[in-house]
């Protein structure tokens, strides 16, 4: 049997956009003349069929008659001088080529048994006078990743003489299943070790050295005898551990033992992070609440539960995906995504999901010094990233409502890529909460959703490692959206008619998680690989257990349920297996064709983890004030302020994004006069019969890191609540995330400063720690990622060490949301908070090329009076608009209220509250916290003065129209550009 | 007066079914059911227990194929449970059956590929097609519309202007031929265009128009008028805070947003 290419392609004279947008990326970014790019879809179908069938499904379902044409076994006609085509790599997942197998199963009523497939190929067409080494950069540079596909180049002579391309199936060559094998831990420390590093287990010499004695125990060696067992661990128990134990699931930098010192001043020690930073401030802010908490469920499962309203409660969990996201930024970023929707999906009994958050920290993509291998371009990264992010969430049905793109250097290590989303779960279900799940002994292991590949095999391990050149490319994957789709579909349909338990996601770890993590509720596990589906063959039976294939959920289902669970699956398509059943012996058993291949106590699974002892050190670093030469010209300095890349539009991302599906958006992204100024945070009403409303906004400010980490933690927190009260939520009803990126904080020989960042990290926890605090606001939920570090040609690249605080706060009516765009001409401008000194790490200091000096603090107290009082004018109706001031400060928050309401401005800085700020540019640029502009409607201001009355607020001036004038600390006027001009310098920069 | 029940059909990819179903609810529906695809062809649910069909948006099968094709050829091949019968012929006899149906987005694209719209063609067969927008990529963003007041449309009646959001990346409407154009544009059938905000004209000028359109062309109904497919969201715009500029009083102060009309109009028509 051989197998059929069908190629599809536009007619001659239909223009190609997606050809022709290629064209110009390949101009743009490589430099290389090509003329056109024309594409087409190739399908090579590796199944019998006759010819009639192949012309049929060639015509329909695969082209469309009225643009395209197809062949059939024959390239399509057309005139180029080079022709690539780009095939996925055996075992990568191929959406396209699942559908069109479908597809024409359907259409020739002829089911399509095992080894009979469809793969998708993209073929590209270039024009133009072009050499072949050109044509191959183009080929790995722009069109394809060679980790998961695989590139093939012909010159049209070529082409011509035989037929242009050879058919291509990439099936995974099938073997048997490999035997389980027995290792042995009876070697010195250094093997050990060493082996620990060739398996990827990224196990310490501590933890090898407990596995190692678990094993020696008199016990546990009986215990094993009875199952037929070796005293040697198996492969399966072992990698299972690895898994378990790993940074990524256990935290344990966030959970060790830390000797730590500032300063000169004493030692001290910290027990766990987690426990005395992040889990304190929430048990204070919460019981600080008394009555009014609300949260449900924080720290315990997937995501964190809080409530909405009466009947419905809202979960939230941010994730990262940077390492995936570094090696192939496009399928790193779509599995991102489409994985953390599976966490509030796999909350409680799991909820619908309304809304997905993403904010991605790149280098520039700029960038003209050499990139070094493998690391990617950062223009790349961030269009695969764009791209992932846009498939994931666009084609889930879930609108991005929030996000933003920070820019520095050193991202070039490591790009971080956060992807959050937020689900809404019925309150009560069944006469239980929502949120609470159970799994009882004797419910049968249920996995459903896709089969179960090599893909992303040693995620959770690798993500604990940094980057390097070795980097295995199966922890790279594609997310599959549609799959996904139609398992949450029926998934909720299951829940409503109650036929499962409990449920959870299979992430990092995959089933070795998902059912070990369900298993210590019930107190024990039997699963049972054997009937487990797969991709295709010859997985051993670790690699099974601990595969990250994607879109799948694990559930446990009562014996009674089970045949309703699995009919109502097949009718939807989705695919469900039964793996054993969860017990109560407290063992965690793997059998596999009637064999036990893993025995471990869940308790020594679980808790048998040795504490990380860690030292930190830390003092401010030698910094010194910069002070810039005063600007000789105000107004080109805003427009150069405007054009930096962590302040100018983002609209590139968001109008990609869908942000309105479910038509629960109140206030979007861009807004303003022409749909373009930049939004605080988005205001969202999840219920389309009720005003309850919920603002969506995150801080991050990473360069504040490099003065001290605190100031960075704090000014997150507060600049995550402040873009939630400039959109009208209530301060008092807010809830948080901390999502920390470190660089490595353990020092090592190759790592001599970790004991500094880890030092950092302290500073960080505790900056979050007292800010939550103060402001009441409580984490339902987080996560860390601790390894953001590149190690290529000897030479380390570590991120600046990063919090994203992402922050949920209620308003009870939609209809009091507010933009930042100025409405009308006659409006007053007010200018809330206190402008301080505080330039150090700003943007305006970066612009002058330096960045030491006084960092913005937080202080909450007086913030928080001032957020209260200005929410209380906000829900009285005097705010027309209201902007926070954050990077770029005072200055660029004028220019863009102005320019988003299509209008202009005069202010004074004279008026502006200050301490301690004798230029004109430091009032401009200081990023300040706790600070504001708000526009009051004519009419209003005494009312509004009156509500604020007792904090930091004074009229600076009024709306114009189009033009921002601004008179300096001396009176003169010092600034007086057009609005029109303003926009365009802050739309230009990423205007792709 | 007997009662006008809405059925939205869900699943394999679509995405605006509640909103769908809750615009229909509040347009004055007795009943909007949300059904999955999967019950239709288990038998359980049936088109002809409804009087309006809705086909909402998303990613049909993921567009893979191009929008919507892979699902246009599983109504086509489709057979339901215990009958034999294909989901098609089904579609067809609710079709002819002088009901209502509404594709909006994806469903309208699947309408287009269908080939029963614009269906001026005894027999269904597929002569236009909504392909890649000029600028080659997905766009989310607020146009406004002009209705064609001659326009035998069910759905647009009594309209005049509306702005909704398009948020697709495959919505240029391309004729199999221009005789076909020149038919359709005689004939009426295309009930709204991408305007000009500030004259109301149809408009070719991106990204007023955001796919590259020839005319403007948003929507499609066949000459009956009760069959239409549009390609922005007027589920999107139910409410007066969906409007994008609502806190600068644009939209009006109306609790009620505009693109309800459009089902008010088949609450009206099933009822008279």
């Amino acid at each position: 049997m051989r197998a059929h290419r069908i190629e599809v392609g536009l007619r001659e004279g239909f223009a190609d956009a997606v050809g022709e947008r290629l064209c110009k990326r390949i101009q743009e970014q490589l430099g290389i003349p090509v003329e056109q790019v024309r594409c087409v879809d190739v399908y090579t179908l590796d199944v019998d069929l006759t010819d009639e069938q192949l012309a049929q499904v060639a015509a329909a379902p695969y082209c469309d008659p009225v643009v395209q044409r197809s062949s059939v076994d024959a390239p399509l006609e057309g005139g180029f001088e080079w022709a690539v085509e780009i095939s996925l790599r055996p075992g990568v997942t191929d959406n396209v080529g699942r559908t069109a197998r479908e597809a024409a199963a359907l259409a020739l009523d002829r089911p399509f048994g095992p080894g009979e497939g469809v793969y998708h190929a993209r073929q590209m067409r270039l024009r133009g006078a072009l050499e072949r080494d050109g044509v191959e950069r183009i080929a790995r540079e722009l069109l394809a990743n060679e980790l998961i596909q695989q590139i093939r180049v012909l010159d049209a002579s070529t082409f011509a003489a035989g037929g242009g391309f050879e058919p291509l199936v990439p099936a995974v060559v099938s073997r048997g299943r490999p035997a389980v094998a027995r290792v042995s831990l009876d070697l010195d420390d250094e093997a050990l070790q060493a082996l620990s590093r060739e398996r990827v287990w990224a196990l310490s010499l501590d933890e090898l050295r407990a596995v190692r004695a678990y094993y020696r125990r008199e016990s546990v060696c009986a215990q094993r005898e009875a199952c037929g067992l070796s005293r040697e661990p198996t492969d399966v128990e072992i990698e299972a551990l690895a898994q378990t134990w790993s940074e990524h699931c256990k935290h344990k930098i966030f959970n060790a033992r830390i000797q730590y010192r500032e300063g000169d001043g004493e030692p001290e020690t910290i027990d766990s992070l987690f426990d005395t930073c992040v889990r304190a401030a929430t048990e204070v802010a919460r019981r600080d609440k008394g009555e009014r908490d609300l949260c449900q469920s924080v720290f315990s499962d997937n995501a964190g539960v809080f409530r909405f309203d009466e009947e419905y409660s809202l979960v939230c969990k941010v994730e990262t995906h940077n390492s995936p996201s570094a090696l192939d930024p496009y399928g790193g970023a779509l599995t991102g995504i489409v994985g953390v929707n599976r966490d509030p999906f796999g909350t409680g009994m799991g909820a619908r999901l309304i809304f997905n958050t993403d904010v991605f920290c790149f280098a520039s993509p700029y960038r003209t010094q050499r990139v070094p291998r493998p690391l990617l371009h950062p223009r790349r990264v961030l269009e695969g990233v764009r791209e992932g992010v846009e498939h994931g969430g666009n084609k889930s049905g879930i609108p991005t409502v929030n996000g933003s793109v920070v820019f520095d250097e050193r991202f070039l290590g490591k790009p971080l890529v956060f992807c959050g989303t937020g689900g809404l779960l019925p309150a009560r279900l069944h006469g239980r909460p929502g949120w609470e799940k159970e799994c009882r002994s004797g419910d049968r292991i249920v996995m459903a959703g896709g089969r179960i590949g090599a893909d992303g095999i040693h995620g959770a391990t690798f993500s604990s490692e940094e980057l390097h050149e070795g980097s295995p490319s199966t922890a790279v994957q594609i997310g599959d959206p549609i799959t996904q789709k139609r398992l949450t579909d029926f998934l909720l349909r299951a829940r409503d008619e109650g036929l499962y338990r409990a449920i959870t996601d299979n992430g990092a770890g995959g089933l070795s998680s998902s059912v070990g993590e369900m298993a210590e509720s019930a107190g024990g596990c039997d699963l049972d690989l054997t009937s487990a589906p797969l991709k295709y063959e010859g997985l051993a039976a670790w690699e099974i257990l601990l595969s990250e294939a994607q879109e799948r959920m694990t559930l446990a289902v009562p014996p009674e349920k089970k045949e309703r669970f699995f009919a109502l699956a097949s009718r939807y398509q989705v695919e469900v297996c039964d793996l054993g059943c969860f017990t109560d012996d407290g063992l965690f058993r793997v059998r596999d064709h009637g064999e036990t291949v893993a025995l471990l106590e869940m308790d020594f699974l679980h808790h048998g983890l040795p504490r990380m002892e860690l030292e930190a050190r830390w003092s401010p670093p030698d910094e010194p004030e910069q002070s810039p030469a005063l600007p000789e010209h105000h107004g080109a300095l805003l427009l150069a302020m405007l054009g930096r890349l962590n302040i100018c539009s983002k609209h590139y991302w968001v109008r990609q994004y869908d942000h309105e599906v479910q038509a629960g958006s109140v206030i979007k992204p861009l807004t303003g006069a022409d749909d373009d100024g930049p939004s605080d945070a988005a205001v969202l009403r999840p219920r389309l019969d009720s005003l309850q409303a919920v603002a969506v906004s995150h801080g991050i400010c990473p360069r504040y890191s490099d003065l001290d980490a605190r100031a960075m933690a704090e000014c997150a927190v507060d600049e995550a609540l402040r873009n939630a009260v400039a959109v009208g939520a209530d301060p008092d009803r807010a809830v948080g995330l901390d999502n920390f990126c470190w660089c490595d904080p353990i020092r090592a020989p190759s790592n001599p400063d970790g004991d500094f960042k880890l030092g950092q990290l302290v500073r960080a926890c505790r900056g979050l720690h007292d800010t939550c605090v103060a402001y009441g606001v409580a984490c339902i939920s987080g996560k860390d990622s601790m390894k953001n570090d590149a190690v290529i040609e000897g030479l380390r690249i570590s991120i600046p060490p990063t919090l994203l605080f992402s922050l949920l706060g209620l308003l009870d009516d939609a209809r009091q949301a507010v933009s930042m765009d100025f409405k009308a001409p006659g409006e007053a401008i007010y200018a809330l908070g206190t402008t301080r000194a505080e330039l150090g790490g700003s943007e305006y200091y970066a612009q002058a090329g330096g960045r030491g000096g006084r960092v913005p603090r937080v202080r909450p107290a007086e913030s928080l009076r001032l957020y209260r009082a200005l929410h209380r004018a906000i829900e009285a109706g005097c705010v027309s608009a209201c902007h926070d001031c954050a990077d770029g400060g005072l200055g660029v928050a004028l220019a863009e209220s102005v320019f988003a309401g299509g209008l202009g401005a005069e202010v004074s800085l004279a008026a502006v509250p200050a301490e301690g700020v004798a230029r004109d540019d430091a009032l401009l640029y200081a990023e300040s916290a706790g600070r504001f502009i708000a526009g009051v409607p004519r009419g209003r201001e005494a009312e509004f003065e009156a509500l604020l009355d007792g904090c930091a607020c004074a009229r600076i001036g009024e709306v114009i129209e189009k033009r921002l004038r601004i008179r300096g600390l001396a009176g003169e006027t010092i600034l007086d550009e057009p609005a029109d001009a303003l926009k365009a310098a802050w739309l230009a920069p990423l205007d792709w | 007066m007997s009662s006008i029940r809405a059925l939205v059909v869900a699943g394999n990819g679509t995405n605006c079914e509640h909103e769908t179903a809750f615009a229909c609810l509040q347009a004055g529906f007795d009943e909007a059911a949300s059904v999955p695809i999967w019950d239709l062809l288990a038998g359980e649910q049936r088109l002809a227990d409804y009087e309006l069909l809705c086909l909402p948006g998303g990613f049909l099968d993921g567009d893979d194929l191009g929008a919507a094709r892979a699902c246009a050829n599983r109504y086509r091949h489709g057979r339901i449970a215990g009958t034999g019968q294909r989901l098609w012929d089904e579609l067809r006899a609710f079709v002819e059956s002088g009901k209502l149906v509404l594709g909006i987005c994806n469903g309208f694209q699947l309408l287009v590929k269908l080939g029963l719209l614009p269906a001026v063609e005894p027999a269904p067969r597929q002569c236009v097609t909504l392909t890649f927008n000029d600028s080659g990529r997905f766009e989310d963003r607020w146009v406004e519309l002009v209705c064609d007041p001659r326009s035998p449309c069910v759905f647009t009646r009594g309209l005049e202007r509306l702005a909704l959001p398009v948020r697709h990346g495959e919505g240029k409407l391309v004729c199999e031929s221009e005789a076909l154009r020149s038919q359709l544009d005689g004939a009426q059938l295309v009930p709204l265009r991408y305007a000009e905000p500030e004259t109301g004209e149809p408009t070719e000028r991106y990204p007023q128009n955001p796919n590259g359109s020839p005319r403007g062309a948003a929507g499609l109904c066949d000459p009956s008028g009760r069959v239409f497919g549009l390609m922005p969201h007027p589920e999107a715009y139910l409410h007066r805070t969906h409007h994008p500029r609502w806190t600068r009083g644009d939209g009006g102060q109306a609790e009620e947003g505009l693109g309800l009309r459009v089902f008010r109009n088949a609450a009206a028509f099933l009822s008279s």
